[in-house]
């Protein structure tokens, strides 16, 4: 049996072969995605009652980071697949039917999609114009969803929704929706500056007739803020630091390779070098922490739903997609025309495109924005090993 | 002493709450009724001014403000904590 991280390597391995043609075509990384389920990644975080092997948000961070640095698109397609698991995993085991949907995850390596965008809302997770509308033991629900990241290959997708057409904004509810339960019709091609594989078109999205099991019973509202909102930003982020990781290797490796040509000389760009490192650094270690505090805090729910709790939260979105961008274009800077042209081993184009849609992935100043309004009640405080 | 009419009058003040201020039971959740994060700071903040106290930061959780009833304890606490 070989270790998690031999798994996630020979994953990898095969996503780095097709990275470039998933950029290049805008595809999705179908032969990462077959190797990830071969490897049954898919089903990781899935507890081990249900089939699954009962990792922790740790351990797919790690794997993230793994992929990132081997093909942006495989690593967000992951990453967003984990998300929606996480949340499944912390809110779906008290009804049968998600505890069979977490089986056949598991069992079938059942690749999940998520829909919040909708149109004319935007990144704002918490509200939705779409509204379920059940009849007897069924819904329906039709969305107008700008944004599906694999939607089309997708088994399930995973949609907000509010809870009834009378409902509020931001009464809604998640529901559940197989591939074959869902007409998808295309209204916009994902045809980007980066992230090209994650094949995020736009969507009217159609189903009738679903039986009502299918809606989470816990609202969206906590379901946001006890596992998809934390998720996101640490899984996430782990993908930009894979990416960062990635274009600092090929900095030091541009450096190492001048100087050994010139022995006895340290090369004027090792100490742009070593203050990319620098920031590599202190990037790794904002993650981290932010990782151990979640990790710390499941079980918790006062914890995870307090507003000190989501402060951190945001902060690390923010700030771990801020430095991301910085790293990259700092890597670029060392190294030079080698990585501003396509085709060396040295290039950065594709990680630097990739990593420009981190600050865009649920806008920062709409976090920024939201932390604004946070931080008119927290009060501080706290030590160094405890804050 | 707190009473589940004073704070119904601080939610008939909140945006989202205001239409249905009135019918909300001591134990309904609020979230339910729409309540969202940044209303809740706003309620937050009403309490605070409205009772001339801080709410320190464990007291900032969706279950401190989940309901009338959670509202009135997490505020008489806070008022007279010796009593709580
Ligand atoms: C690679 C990638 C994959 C994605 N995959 C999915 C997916 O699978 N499913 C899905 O549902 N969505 C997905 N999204 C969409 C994502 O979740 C956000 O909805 C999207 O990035 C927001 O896009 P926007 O800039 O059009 O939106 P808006 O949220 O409308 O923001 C527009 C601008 O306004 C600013 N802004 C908005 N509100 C405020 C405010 N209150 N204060 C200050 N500034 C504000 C924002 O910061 C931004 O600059 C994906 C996005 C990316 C980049």
């Amino acid at each position: 049996m070989s270790t998690l991280a031999q798994r996630a390597q020979r994953a990898a391995t095969i996503a780095a072969l097709h990275a470039d043609a998933v950029d290049r075509d805008g595809r999705f990384p179908l032969e990462a995605v077959t190797a990830l389920k071969a490897e049954r990644l898919l089903g990781l975080q899935i507890p081990s009652q249900l089939g699954g092997e009962g990792a922790g948000l740790r351990e797919i961070a790690d794997l993230c980071c793994t992929l990132g640095q081997a093909c942006s698109s495989a690593a967000m397609v992951f990453a967003m697949h984990h998300i929606k698991v996480a949340s499944l995993v912390a809110h779906g085991l008290d009804s049968a039917w998600h505890c069979h949907l977490m089986e056949r995850i598991a069992q079938e390596q059942l690749l999940v999609a998520s829909s919040t965008t909708e149109a004319g809302i935007g990144g704002d997770l918490r509200t939705s114009f779409c509204a379920v509308e059940t009849t007897g033991g069924v819904f329906a629900l039709g969305k107008d969803a700008s944004v599906i990241s694999y939607g089309t290959q997708a088994d399930l997708i995973l949609a907000t929704a509010r809870r009834h057409p009378e409902a509020a904004g931001s009464d809604q509810v998640l529901v559940a929706l197989f591939a074959d339960q869902v007409s998808l019709e295309r209204k916009s091609v994902w045809d980007t500056l980066g992230m090209r594989g994650t094949c995020s078109d736009g969507f009217r999205l159609e189903a009738r007739d679903i039986p009502v099991e299918q809606i989470l019973p816990k609202p969206f509202a906590e379901i946001a803020a006890q596992s998809m909102l934390a998720s996101s930003h640490l899984l996430w982020s782990s993908v930009w630091f894979g990416i960062a990781n990635s274009a600092v290797d090929r900095a030091r490796t541009f450096v190492q390779a001048e100087a050994r040509r010139q022995p006895g000389q340290v090369p004027p760009t090792a100490l742009r070098l070593a203050e990319v490192s620098n920031a590599l650094q202190a990037m790794r270690a904002a993650i981290v922490s932010a990782l151990r505090r979640y990790e710390d805090a499941q079980g918790d729910v006062d914890t995870i739903g307090s507003i000190g709790f989501s402060v951190i939260m945001n902060n690390l979105k923010t700030t771990a997609s801020e430095m991301a961008v910085d790293i990259v274009q700092r890597a670029l800077s060392i190294v030079g025309l080698a990585g501003y042209k396509n085709g060396t081993p040295f290039s950065l184009g594709r990680p630097l495109r990739d990593v420009l849609s981190a600050p865009l992935m649920i806008g920062n100043d709409r976090i920024l924005a939201n932390t604004a309004k946070l931080l008119l009640v927290q009060k501080g405080g706290g030590q160094l090993m405890s804050a | 002493m707190v009473t589940s009419q004073d704070i119904r009058e601080i939610l008939a003040t909140n945006e989202v709450l205001a239409p249905v201020a009135e019918q909300i039971g001591d134990d309904d959740s609020l979230f339910d009724r729409g309540l969202d994060s940044f209303g809740s700071v706003q309620l937050m903040l009403a309490l605070e001014e409205r009772f001339g106290i801080e709410f320190p930061d464990e007291f900032l959780t969706r279950k401190s403000f989940a309901s009338i009833a959670a509202i009135r304890e997490t505020v008489a606490t806070v008022l007279h904590p010796q009593a709580a």
